[in-house]
């Protein structure tokens, strides 16, 4: 190793694997459904896409991705929780891989509720 | 990109209870559900609870999963890692709540009062790989001292922050260093003393196996600072584990260039080589240590000259234990103020225990200086199994002494423990409880001292030989008062005279189990009696005629048919017979035999 430089990129690369092993109570909790339900319906590229994302953006010490069994919404899977430190916690129905990186840019990120596809705002009658 | 990560002991205590099969199941299970893109499984260092091992931890949520068994991993694959549904049984106990609820890690009593300084990344990062270690920031100090601070600046951020050694002495590593820049040589060395020989003692081991990049930088640290290019790491052939995670860590290092020629583009060169010892307890005493690096019978040699003037082949040496290395790069980044601003007035940081003997949690725990004794063994330690009353917690090993239950409140801290006739010493922390005899535990450790006495002065190998015949005849109830004196005499005599530390100390266990348990060594020479029931010549087992139905199970049982009677009427131990083996009163269904 020649310079500084050279350590600094690795460390950039290896850090979003390893602060994922950090333990914080201050995490923003994103909770994917993935019980059979959840499965059937395409929650497992749903849940990839949400952990990779965040890892790229290099998020993972601020936001953590796991997944849950059954909520009993199986009518509305893939099903997206996320749940921020001291805020309520939102449900998002129906989702996809696209309407998940949505809600990382414009929740997760920017901080805003994406109304339309949470459980009380989608259209679902 | 991983979703998720699974992290596996891969510390001596979770192999030897058998994580490797669990390991390889885990990676087949995980292939077989196809989840080989999303999962990865991470061989770690030690967790610290190795009373429940083999660990496994999985991330991101950090569910703690204890005593886990290669037939549970079909389940924990399909159930957590596919599906994400907990599997409840499996947990770490004290992580679910009364209701049902998980709790953090972080939130058990045994993790709660740890603060992780030396062992911040074992059970948390992959020791063989060393991209791992500097995802967490590894090798950033030795960047930043090779770039932004002189020598002086490294040596004066050590003796501000205040480390001292943790092999036991707890000398100033500042001041070390110090000493060793200031004789001028053509060469110099640094070393790292990793042959932990204490009996129950496994933290250097623990870091070595866990973090050993963490070493190697600390070391490289210290060759800058002393201007040292060679160093040495002498570790005991007997931890294979941390052997071969050191060879693979050098040779990871040489590779990406952190050891060799002009690191970071400086004119700094540093290399380091292992040296296994054989195992010799008198090695782990610096002069001994060197000698034996040199290739020659790992004996002492009279001090002055110190290390720091004439040490390895002559030349200017410093010589720190792992665990003091380990602290090393953490100081340097976080500044000697966030380090000092831990402990205690005179101790400051954090220690490394292995807790063993009468305790729950066996295992691996860092606690801040100036931790109560009760807290580490009441809560962080989960007290002590079967309802038993404390009796004495043994620190620093055969070198040590204990600390009576009168103590338990006594903040610990190197200063505190020496006055009360104890030692930190390199971190073993032995709980007794009240059915340990301390004549039989100072004559464990006198066993152990007259086996490793390098035999080269005559108070420590005539010496402690001497002390171990009187305490012998002590549990043997054959010993009188004055042998009592004799003892306590020779005690002195050896800790004044012995070349080196080995000798200087190895009266201790027998010094401070005088003074606090003098009335136990007492009832053994007057009233012929073991108070804790241990010692075999003085007790013998008896049959109390009342309680004894006849039932025939321990004369059965009896491997010397010392025990006769006939069937419904009470049974009698032929004293001449028995040998004390306990097995009738194990047997025995109605409470009937009892020691005397």
């Amino acid at each position: 190793m020649k310079s500084l430089e050279e350590l600094k990129a690795i460390r950039e690369r290896m850090q979003s694997q390893v602060s994922m092993r950090a333990e914080d109570h201050n995490h923003t909790r994103v909770v994917v459904g993935m019980a059979t339900c959840g499965i059937a319906s395409g929650a497992r590229p749903v849940l990839t896409k949400l952990s990779s994302l965040v890892q790229e953006k290099n998020l993972t010490d601020k936001i953590s991705v796991t997944q849950t069994g059954c909520i009993g919404l199986c009518q509305y899977e893939p099903i997206v929780e996320v749940m921020e430190p001291g805020k309520q916690k939102i449900t998002y129905i129906k989702m996809t891989p696209e309407k998940a990186e949505e809600v990382l840019e414009r929740h997760l990120i920017g901080g805003h509720i994406v109304e339309e596809y949470t459980l009380s705002g989608a259209d679902i009658k | 990109m991983y979703r998720s990560h699974v992290l596996v002991c891969g510390g001596t205590g979770c192999t030897s209870s058998g994580s490797q099969q669990i390991m390889e199941t885990l990676k087949a299970e995980i292939e077989m559900n196809g989840l080989t893109e999303e999962v990865s499984v991470v061989q770690t260092g030690c967790h610290g609870l190795c009373a429940l091992g083999p660990i496994m931890i999985i991330y991101p949520d950090a569910t703690f999963y204890s005593m886990v068994k290669v037939e549970d991993i079909p389940e924990i694959v399909s159930e957590h890692l596919l599906k994400g549904r907990v599997v409840t049984r499996l947990l770490y106990n004290e992580t679910v709540t009364p209701s049902g609820n998980v709790k953090a890690l972080i939130d058990t009593d045994f993790y709660k009062k740890q603060h992780r300084i030396a062992l911040r990344n074992c059970g948390i990062i992959n020791p063989e790989v060393i991209e791992e270690y500097i995802g967490t920031g590894g090798y950033e100090a030795l960047g930043k001292v090779l770039t932004e601070m002189t020598p002086d600046d490294v040596i004066q951020c050590l003796l501000d922050s205040g480390l001292r050694g943790r092999g036991g002495g707890g000398f100033p590593t500042g001041l070390k260093w110090k000493l060793a820049k200031q004789n001028d040589a053509d060469q110099k060395y640094v070393c790292c003393n990793a042959d932990e020989g204490d009996p129950g003692a496994f933290m250097d081991r623990s870091v070595l196996e866990g973090d050993p990049h963490a070493v190697l930088e600390a070391m490289a640290i210290a060759g800058y600072a002393i201007g040292a290019s060679q160093g040495y790491i002498y570790v005991r052939a007997e931890y294979p584990i941390a052997v071969e995670r050191l060879k693979i860590a050098i040779s990871q290092a040489r590779e990406l260039e952190l050891l060799g020629n002009n690191i970071f583009g400086s004119d700094f060169s540093f290399d380091i080589d292992l040296r296994l010892g054989a195992g010799a307890f008198v090695c782990g005493e610096e002069t001994a240590l060197m000698t034996s690096i040199e290739g020659n019978r790992g004996e002492p040699r009279p001090r002055p000259p110190f290390p720091a003037q004439k040490g390895l082949f002559g030349k200017p040496t410093i010589l720190n234990n792992v665990e003091t290395y380990a602290n090393i790069p953490q100081i340097i980044l976080h500044g000697a103020q966030w380090f000092a601003s831990m402990g205690t007035e005179k101790s400051k940081g954090t220690k490394v225990f292995a807790l063993g003997g009468k305790i729950h949690n066996t295992g691996l725990v860092e606690i801040p200086m100036g931790t109560t004794l009760r807290e580490v063994i009441e809560e962080i330690g989960g007290g002590i199994p079967g309802g038993k009353k404390f009796k004495a917690a043994q620190t620093g090993g055969p070198s040590g002494g204990c600390i009576p239950a009168e103590h338990f409140d006594i903040p610990i801290d190197y200063d505190n423990l020496i006055s009360i006739g104890s030692m930190m010493g390199s971190g073993g922390l032995i709980v007794m409880d009240e059915d340990d005899c301390m004549v039989d535990i100072a004559k464990f450790f006198l066993e152990f001292t007259v086996e490793e006495s390098c035999g080269k002065c005559t108070p420590c190998r005539v010496g402690t030989k001497r002390m171990l015949e009187i305490l012998t005849k002590i549990t043997k109830g054959q010993a009188t008062m004055e042998d009592l004196d004799k003892l306590e005499e020779l005690c002195y005599y050896i800790k004044d005279n012995s070349l080196c530390g080995l000798g200087q100390t190895a009266p201790n266990p027998v010094l401070s189990t005088l003074r606090y348990f003098r009335d136990e060594y007492e009832a053994h020479i007057k009233e012929k009696r073991c108070p804790a029931g241990v010692c075999k010549a003085l007790l013998s087992y008896r049959i109390d005629a009342d309680k004894c139905r006849g039932c025939t199970l321990c004369a059965r049982n009896c491997p010397n048919n010392a025990i006769s009677g006939t069937v419904r009427n009470p049974h009698v131990i032929d004293q001449d017979k028995c040998i004390k083996c306990g097995a009738c009163m194990e047997k025995c269904k109605f409470g009937a035999i009892y020691k005397k």
